[in-house]
């Protein structure tokens, strides 16, 4: 640490990104609360949204473009999606008998 | 909660306990006064970064919390003994398997875990410290007031009763009114936290902090294995920091997420806890797996056996780890398509963990075998923990599980992989590496006695409640009648468990014994090892390595020792090292998190509120501040290394 960092000359992505956030977040809200629309459309909408943000926030303030170590990011976020899978989809299969 | 229930009352174990703990606590206070060590505590201890200290740390608190999880132990052991005993009421013995559960696998076994990796793993990579120092001493921090929250739960206000598993219903509001759930609840958030970023701490510093040369495939294997179980920790523990956060939200706040009612789904507290809980085990016993590794090799004077075989199979068990946790609780309901596929999945993991129990008999195979106290633990390791291995396959099979399940034969499982996978696995570390925590040895002669006490006494212990198990005896029971037929191997067990319990006596006498008279090490390599840490001098100089050693192979140490190159220091080529400051504010934010938790256990939100803005200050602070460390001298290295260079 210490040694190599430079000042930038205005944070822009970071605070791009964190409107953005902020307004997915709103919008998720917005959709969940107010809008009055089906269940199954709500739902539809705001994993939409958090996907959208996943993204976002990836790219914004994640970094993942900017390392130099681009083989250890694939695996790690190919291991995170399957570890994502895994716990939601195998608790519904496991938890669907009580449903 | 009315003021008389806020300390426990009515029960003389806990007068004894009260009693006990102001004293000791005045004990502590005094002996810090009267030889004005207040300042030495403050600036060596408590606001140190340094990761060899925070390792010992770790370790301190993790013996401690063997007693208090040992004592519990004896209790319900003393309970069980014979029929119809009085000793312990159903209410006070269900907080004791609670607490005991509960402290021995998360406030022992992880924190003795991570203490040696704390210790180890920067030197056996050749690193000066690990990447996050900083939020090193906070994790530690963290981890240890979450055990004091846990811990005091007892006297004040009531211990969580609701078994280690914690499952709804039962823990819910409506069956566990009082606070101790809250305690659990907590506690773990808190000390999980710190877990948490231990996890991340760790993975980077593998990553990026390896001395010049050492590949992956060529890093110890104690390193390998912690390296997977970083990633372990990693993806397991969001998934119990979520299902504790739900389940305080269940208590404090009345919502309704494991509730029966209301859409509640009680059942599904398991699943996530099983989540977390199968991983959690794996997290414990794959760094067990790495000490018997460097142990056995070092013993047995032979590189280990199917070193890329061992790789392998540790990612193939980290894998596998995370689809197999169904097996928990295969009678809950789940149908058979769900129950094949656990249970298929859970006896494969026998497959890597075989093939690693090959290589260390491989490894033993024409070795030199010296019979030191950390190689005896690694050897009574196989047998015991392939019991345990072989009884888990048993219960793998979910039918023949409806049998088992919840019965003493799957604690007498799991206590055979627990104990002989990580408590043997951590005392033989402990032994190993003790000399380059303190700069003596532990006293061999001692170890072996408590050696040989634990290991017999353990089986005493353990291996009769597989048969009490298949007798019908069904775990947290707090008592039977007479005339089951199980009286004679409860006394069996007892007196086994009271074996144990001197040996963790002899135990603690040899820390006493070996600080006064033990053997120094000035040599730094007293077992003449493999790994880079041996490479050091003991007790390690702050810096670590006053150069970094350039690594050619695996073994890194024993190549250098063999062709005679490669520790030989340049003093005209030394540089000033830089280190990081050390900070008291991990330490101040951990109490805060303290405060912060008592409120939430007792509802108090004003108290739990401020303790937060005493947290949020902290991290703001954190955020400003520009102490970039600070440097060691060339001169003070060159006087450090003269002092410790055996060859200079
Ligand atoms: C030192 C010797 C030990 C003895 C004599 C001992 C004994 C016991 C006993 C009697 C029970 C309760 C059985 C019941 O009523 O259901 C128990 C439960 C348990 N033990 Fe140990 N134990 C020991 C060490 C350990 C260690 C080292 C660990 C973990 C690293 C451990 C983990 C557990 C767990 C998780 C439970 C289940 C608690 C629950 O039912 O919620 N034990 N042990
Ligand atoms: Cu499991």
């Amino acid at each position: 640490m210490g040694t190599n960092y430079h000042h930038e000359t205005f944070p822009w992505k970071h605070i791009v990104g964190f409107i953005l956030s902020l307004v997915l977040t709103f919008a998720a809200l917005w959709i969940a609360f107010s809008s009055g629309l089906a269940t199954k459309a709500i739902l539809t909408g705001i994993v939409v949204l958090a996907v959208l943000q996943a993204v976002l926030q990836l790219f914004m303030f994640m970094h993942v473009t900017e390392s130099d170590s681009g083989k250890i990011q694939t695996i790690n976020m190919a291991y995170s999606f399957f570890i994502a899978i895994v716990v939601v989809a195998g608790s519904i299969w496991t938890m669907a008998f009580v449903l | 909660m009315k003021w008389s229930e806020f300390f426990v009352t009515g029960e003389p174990l806990i007068y004894a306990a009260d009693v006990s703990i102001v004293l000791t606590v005045i004990g502590i206070v005094f002996i810090l006064t009267y030889f004005k060590k207040w300042k030495w505590l403050w600036d060596e201890w408590l606001t140190t970064v340094d990761h060899k200290k925070i390792g010992v740390m770790y370790i301190i608190s993790a013996v401690l919390m063997l007693f208090r999880g040992g004592v519990d132990a004896l209790l319900m052991r003393a309970q069980l003994t014979a029929p119809n005993m009085k000793f312990l009421d159903s209410q006070h013995y269900n907080e004791i398997f609670t607490t005991h559960g509960t402290i021995m696998i998360l406030f022992m076994a992880m924190p003795f875990i991570i203490g040696l990796m704390n210790i180890v793993v920067p030197l056996q990579i050749g690193a000066r410290d690990v990447a996050y120092p900083y939020l090193n001493a906070l994790s530690f921090w963290l981890f240890f007031v979450g055990a004091m929250l846990f811990n005091i739960a007892f006297v004040i206000g009531g211990s969580p009763d609701a078994g280690w598993t914690a499952y709804f219903p039962l823990a819910g509001n409506e069956f566990s009114p009082g606070v101790g759930n809250n305690y659990y609840a907590v506690a773990l958030q808190i000390s999980g936290i710190g877990t948490l970023m231990t996890g991340i701490n760790f993975l980077v510093t593998i990553l990026k902090m390896r001395a010049l040369g050492m590949t992956l495939m060529r890093m110890p294997m104690f390193t390998w294995t912690i390296l997977i179980t970083c990633v372990l920790i990693i993806f397991a523990f969001p998934v119990l920091t979520v299902a504790l956060a739900l389940m305080t939200f269940d208590r404090l706040f009345d919502t309704q997420f494991f509730t029966m009612a209301n859409g509640g789904m009680s059942m599904l507290w398991a699943n996530l806890f099983w989540i977390w809980g199968h991983p959690e085990v794996y997290i414990v016993i794959l760094p067990s797996f790495g000490i018997f590794s460097e142990v056995v090799s070092t013993f047995a004077r032979k590189r280990l056996f199917g070193y890329k075989a061992m790789v392998g199979s540790i990612v193939g068990i980290a894998f596998l780890s995370f689809i197999v946790w169904v097996h928990h609780f295969f009678t809950m309901g789940a149908g058979a398509a769900v129950n094949s596929f656990f249970s298929i999945t859970t006896m494969a993991i026998a497959i890597p963990t075989g093939v690693k129990i090959f290589n260390w008999l491989f490894t033993l195979r024409k070795g030199r075998i010296r019979f030191t106290t950390a190689m005896l633990w690694s050897l009574a390791f196989i047998p015991n923990f392939v019991i345990g291995g072989v009884t888990g396959v048993m219960l793998a099979m979910a039918a023949a599980d409806y049998q088992y399940h919840n019965s003493y034969f799957l604690i007498a499982h799991f206590h055979y992989v627990l104990i002989a996978g990580t408590v043997f696995a951590c005392f033989a570390g402990l032994h190993y590496w003790y000399p380059k925590m303190f700069g003596h040895m532990l006293n061999e002669r001692l170890g072996k006695w408590t050696f040989w006490l634990f290991m017999i006494g353990f089986n005493v212990c353990f291996f009769p409640m597989y048969f009490l198990g298949l007798m019908g005896m069904t775990r947290r029971m707090y008592t039977y009648s007479a005339g089951l037929g199980w009286t004679p191997l409860n006394v069996v067990a007892t007196i086994g468990a009271a074996l144990m319990g001197i040996g963790f006596l002899v135990l603690c006498y040899n820390i006493y014994y070996s600080a006064r008279y033990g053997e120094r090490d000035m040599t730094g390599d007293p077992w003449d090892g493999r790994t880079l840490e041996w490479a050091t001098s003991s007790p390690v100089a702050h810096y670590n390595f006053a150069v970094i050693p350039e690594v050619k192979d695996l073994d890194a140490y024993w190549e250098m020792k063999k062709s005679g190159k490669g520790f030989e220091m340049d003093e005209e080529k030394l540089k000033p090292i830089h280190m990081p400051s050390n900070s008291g504010r991990p330490f101040l934010i951990s109490i805060a998190f303290f405060f912060a938790g008592f409120g939430l256990v007792f509802k108090w939100f004003t108290l739990a509120i401020i303790a937060a803005v005493f947290i949020i200050l902290g991290l703001i602070l954190r955020s400003f501040d520009d102490d970039d460390g600070y440097y060691i001298s060339v001169d003070e290295i060159k006087r450090t290394e003269r002092l410790t260079r055996k060859e200079a």
